[in-house]
């Protein structure tokens, strides 16, 4: 698979994205500069975490505007997978291509730490790879990271199963000490209505060795990676819809 | 010699920190009055933040070669020390302490970027940073505005530019009250091939300035942080503060780095203290050659700025690089591709001077290599503290009986020296780059070294090599005997590296003091460098570099006398790497080394944390240090790690054994509210006749807490006399309660230990 990763001015968990695709999943991963306005033979695009344009204004704010996301939205308009992960969720949401906002933790300080996550749709390019009843481990590190909708939104993501990862405890139960930043209720990742556009803020490219302290987050990538390698490339329907 | 400067009089040379005896030497150096602006340039180059002028014969005597040093102390920016495999570390610790006390979140934030300047001006990526913290106590609302700050404003700036605060220290104590300690340290990984140099050479070569515009902020600020802190200083010393922008600096770092895979580059020198002055005299004293500057040239933040604020000014994330010739396009073409500011200002020249142009009249006129090197030095005056008697003089017999030591465990956790720091650590982003191997709440800290640790990932494999990084100093024994403290310093960080599975290669150090110009002062100064210096030596640990932060002093007097170390050791493989927390039931747990030092007339309570925070009482002399014996415990360590037996290791420090084994009980944490708490039984009935205030919260030195198997811990014992280390098994891991069995038994549930030990600082920010 060849996945593209955003590099903003400012992104600085680019390089640890490509680390865990190219070297601990063996597959083709390159930076893609925020100059840039295709995605060339990307297969999957992956939004990475940091602090794009230094979060000035509001996170997210001016990364939305940038070339290279024009060329995101054309790409998951057209079906493409798109993973945005911590800043990369703010981003998206910036953009309108996912629901929602992320505002200031709870706490009002950053928070950097290990969570467990349930997994609350399994029929998704993100997730179809974890098990069942497997509650996973992945670190969070965010001033930003409390999930906001309004209860129609809310209502929809999840009738929708839009929903994909909430915060829980380690027995898997939603519950307001293992929520984090207060996200409402313990929402820590969705995907569109379509499901092709996902974004969450905890990391799992932070825990994809098992020498790291946790392997969980390997199972979120490999499921874009089964998810891709069972059907025609959706970069070959992009160029389709181009043609046409 | 500028039509707008002020006449140089004997009050402004005054307020420029400089004697009078001083301004007779630069007036011998320039063969007449100085300008201005250049009373400024030496008033700067010749603080002590610069200059060193107060403690370079002592400086001198730290051991500082070693086969794997290949750039030294006081060489560079940093030191650099081979690792292997045609890789090499470059690190170093800096202090912000002055900033830090007028302005915590700036003061702060703008310490850890300066740091991590110094690292990528040597060629190397940054890969992690550890801090030292030292505040007053937390029951004063103006410390724990303080210490919020300082936190927030190392987490902003550390977090933004993408680099893991992996570890670190944080002590309370009345000294620091009004003058709290923030040393930053940042290591970094380069090939040796791809080390940059700070020198200006090339006759002719271009000088490039890079980065932000220059401001008026931060004038200055090497000079102010050479002077005692006062009730005023707040007010009037807050533009000596920078500000940062940790966003401008991940930029500056990612094109520099690119910038020197180019080749393009002759000298790269980042403008930290003392700014371009600094950045341009050095370079070309280095070189040997001289450098000439417009300063019209100098991107500037606002109109009409003065010579004097242009070469002044401390505004952060500037760059100053001197390309070969003809080569210029290429610095324009990635600092352009980064969005960076960037202006040629001028050359190098081989006049040996450094001539500073403002709208193309000469502002300063200096030769470059006695203005960055002829300092004057000066050996200060020793007296020994007279508070030492009376330390020396307390005894045993002083010691206040042991009354309830379930209780004493308890307050010792929530100390908030001892208690956990996660308070701390959970603001900083402790894991991005992928590096974290071993998180904040260990003895040490161990990051794995990978391609994209390097300057430029070249898609090509390298071997995987992990480092330990620990910061310490237990300023309390420094302030009792700053001798022993020196050595325990030394001595209690390379143990933290021992219990990480690490092997000691290289020392930074962070000279924190009062005012030199008090005898008593320059006598802890002294004696505490002496300590160090030993340790480094018995631990083959030789100081690559440091930084010296004098004048803490609030109106109350001098902090404790805080010679913070950094250390960093290497682990060759992933399953040597060991942590301090218990991890089966049923694992045997031994002590390595004597479990109370019986020489020692105070049993290890002097200094302890238990007499403080019990007592109320700073006093007594500390531990004792035996280095080689320390030396020899760390060694058997490390042997017994490599034979793979050992399942943890954990060294006794503040609060004692009782302390080390609650801690290793408690400090496993899998996520967010899911700790891992094990129970231990520990039975010390076989020792006899030692005070059982000495044995569980006696400090003395040299013990480190292991655990084996059930099977494995007879020979482990066995193998650690046989390499001549005492080693007794003292109980076994297991059930939910720490039990100590003395002559009476004594038992803590791990859960109430924890909950006490894990919120306390919350609780006290609360």
């Amino acid at each position: 698979m060849n996945f593209a990763v955003v590099q903003f001015p400012g992104s600085n968990c680019d390089q640890d994205a490509v680390h865990v695709l190219k070297n601990v999943l063996g597959h083709s991963a390159r930076l893609l500069w925020h100059k840039e306005t295709t995605l060339a033979d990307a297969d999957a695009v992956i939004i990475p975490g940091g602090f794009s344009y230094g979060d000035y204004l509001r996170t997210g704010a001016v990364a939305r505007f940038s070339p290279v996301m024009q060329a995101v939205q054309t790409f998951a308009g057209n079906g493409g997978l798109v993973l945005g992960i911590c800043n990369g969720f703010q981003i998206l949401c910036e953009a309108g291509m996912l629901p929602g906002a992320l505002i200031r933790n709870r706490s009002l300080q950053f928070r950097c730490e290990t969570v467990h996550l349930r997994t609350e749709n399994p029929n998704t390019p993100f997730t179809n790879q974890i098990p069942a009843g497997k509650f996973l481990r992945v670190p969070i590190a965010h001033g930003e990271g409390c999930y906001f909708a309004d209860s129609t939104t809310l209502a929809q993501l999840n009738e929708r199963k839009q929903v994909l990862w909430r915060y829980v405890n380690a027995k898997g139960e939603t519950a307001d000490d293992a929520n984090p930043n207060g996200s409402v209720e313990g929402v820590a990742g969705i995907c569109n209505q379509h499901g092709n556009v996902a974004g969450l803020m905890p990391h799992p490219e932070r825990a994809s060795e098992g020498l790291l302290g946790s392997a969980d987050g390997r199972l979120i990538f490999e499921s874009l990676v089964h998810w891709l390698g069972r059907r025609v490339s959706p970069r070959a329907s992009a160029l389709t819809a181009q043609a046409a | 010699m500028h039509l707008s400067e002020p006449p140089v009089t004997p009050e402004l040379i005054r307020q420029h920190g400089l004697t009078p005896e001083e301004f007779e030497r630069i007036k011998g150096i320039l063969g007449r009055e100085p300008s201005y602006t250049e009373l400024g340039i030496f008033s700067v180059m010749w603080s002590e933040h610069c200059s060193y002028k107060n403690t370079r014969p002592l400086l001198k005597t730290f051991p500082t070669k070693s086969p794997k040093i290949l750039v030294g102390a006081g060489e560079e920016n940093a030191g650099i020390i081979d690792i292997g495999d045609g890789l090499a570390i470059a690190f170093k610790i800096e202090s912000h302490n002055h900033p830090s006390a007028v302005e915590p979140f700036q003061g702060a934030a703008t310490g850890v970027g300066g740091i991590i300047r110094d690292i990528f001006t040597m060629g190397a990526r940054p890969i992690c940073v550890l801090n030292s913290l030292r505040f007053g106590e937390l029951s004063s609302p103006e410390v724990r505005r303080l210490f919020s700050g300082v936190v927030s404003g190392i987490a902003h700036y550390g977090n933004c530019i993408g680099l893991p605060t992996v570890g670190g220290e944080v002590y309370f104590d009345k000294s620091y009250e009004g003058n709290p300690l923030v040393n930053v340290f940042c290591l970094g990984v380069l090939r040796h091939q791809e080390i940059a140099r700070g020198a200006a050479k090339g006759i002719g070569n271009p000088v490039f300035y890079v980065g932000p515009a220059t401001g008026r902020d931060g004038l200055a600020g090497a000079a102010f942080a050479s002077q005692d802190l006062t009730e005023e200083s707040a007010d009037q010393q807050r533009g000596a503060v920078q500000v940062g922008d940790p966003f401008m600096e991940k930029l500056v770092l990612e094109a520099c780095l690119e910038l020197l895979g180019t080749d393009a580059v002759a000298g790269i020198q980042d403008m930290g203290a003392a700014g371009l002055t600094c950045s341009t005299c050095e370079t070309a004293a280095r070189a040997g050659t001289g450098i000439e500057i417009e300063l019209n040239k100098v991107p500037q933040r606002g109109p009409n700025m003065t010579p004097y604020e242009i070469m002044l000014s401390e505004s952060q994330e500037r760059m100053l690089i001197i390309v070969h010739r003809g080569r210029e396009a290429e610095v324009k073409r990635i600092f352009d591709k980064w969005d960076l500011p960037w202006a040629e200002i001028g050359t190098v020249t081989d006049t040996g001077r450094m001539m500073v142009r403002h709208n193309g009249k000469v502002v300063a006129d200096v030769p470059a290599a006695k203005l960055a090197n002829e300092a004057p030095v000066y050996n200060r005056d020793a007296r020994e503290p007279a508070y030492l008697a009376q330390v020396r003089s307390f005894t045993l017999a002083q010691v206040p009986a042991l009354k309830d030591p379930i209780a004493d465990l308890k307050v010792l956790l929530a100390w908030p020296t001892i208690a956990s720091k996660n308070w701390v650590y959970r603001q900083y982003d402790h894991m991005v780059r992928d590096g974290t191997v071993v998180h904040p709440g260990s003895d040490a800290a161990v990051v794995r070294i990978k391609a994209d640790s390097l300057p430029r990932d070249v898609d090509q494999k390298i071997p995987e090599k992990f480092i330990a990084m620990t910061v310490d100093c237990n300023s309390t024994y420094v302030y009792l005997d700053p001798y022993e403290g020196g050595k325990i310093a030394v001595a209690e960080a390379a143990r933290n590296l021992a219990c990480s599975g690490a092997i000691p290669i290289g020392t930074t150090d962070n000279l924190n003091f009062g005012n030199p110009h008090n005898p008593e002062i320059f006598y802890q100064l002294r004696e505490s460098v002496r300590g160090l210096a030993e340790g480094c030596r018995v631990f083959n640990a030789p100081v690559t570099g440091g930084n010296v932060s004098l004048y803490n002093q609030n109106p109350e007097g001098a902090i404790a006398p805080t010679p913070t170390i950094g250390m960093v050791g290497l682990i060759e493989r992933l399953e040597h790497i060991t942590t301090q927390w218990f991890k089966d039931e049923g694992d045997a747990i031994i002590l390595l080394g004597n479990i109370v030092n019986e020489s020692d007339p105070l049993l290890g309570l002097g200094g302890a944390a238990w007499l403080q925070v019990i007592h109320n009482l700073k006093t007594g002399a500390p531990p004792r240090c035996d280095l080689e014996q320390e030396k020899e415990i760390h060694s058997a360590l490390h042997a017994l790690i490599l034979s793979g037996v050992v399942k943890n290791a954990h060294d006794c420090s503040d609060g004692g054994l009782a302390v080390a084994l609650a801690e290793s009980c408690i400090s496993q944490h899998v996520a967010r509210e899911t700790p891992k708490l094990i129970g231990a039984q520990i039975d010390l009935t076989a020792v006899k006749n030692v005070r059982p205030d000495a044995l569980l919260f006696g400090e003395s030195q040299g013990r480190i807490i292991v655990t084996t198997s059930d099977l494995n811990a007879t020979k482990t014992i066995e193998r650690a006399k046989l390499l001549g280390i005492p080693a007794a098994r003292i109980g076994t891991v297991g059930g939910d309660a720490l039990v100590i069995k003395t002559d009476t038994e004594l038992k803590w549930p791990v859960a109430e230990l924890y909950d006490l030990w894990w919120n306390a600082i919350a609780g006290a920010m609360a």
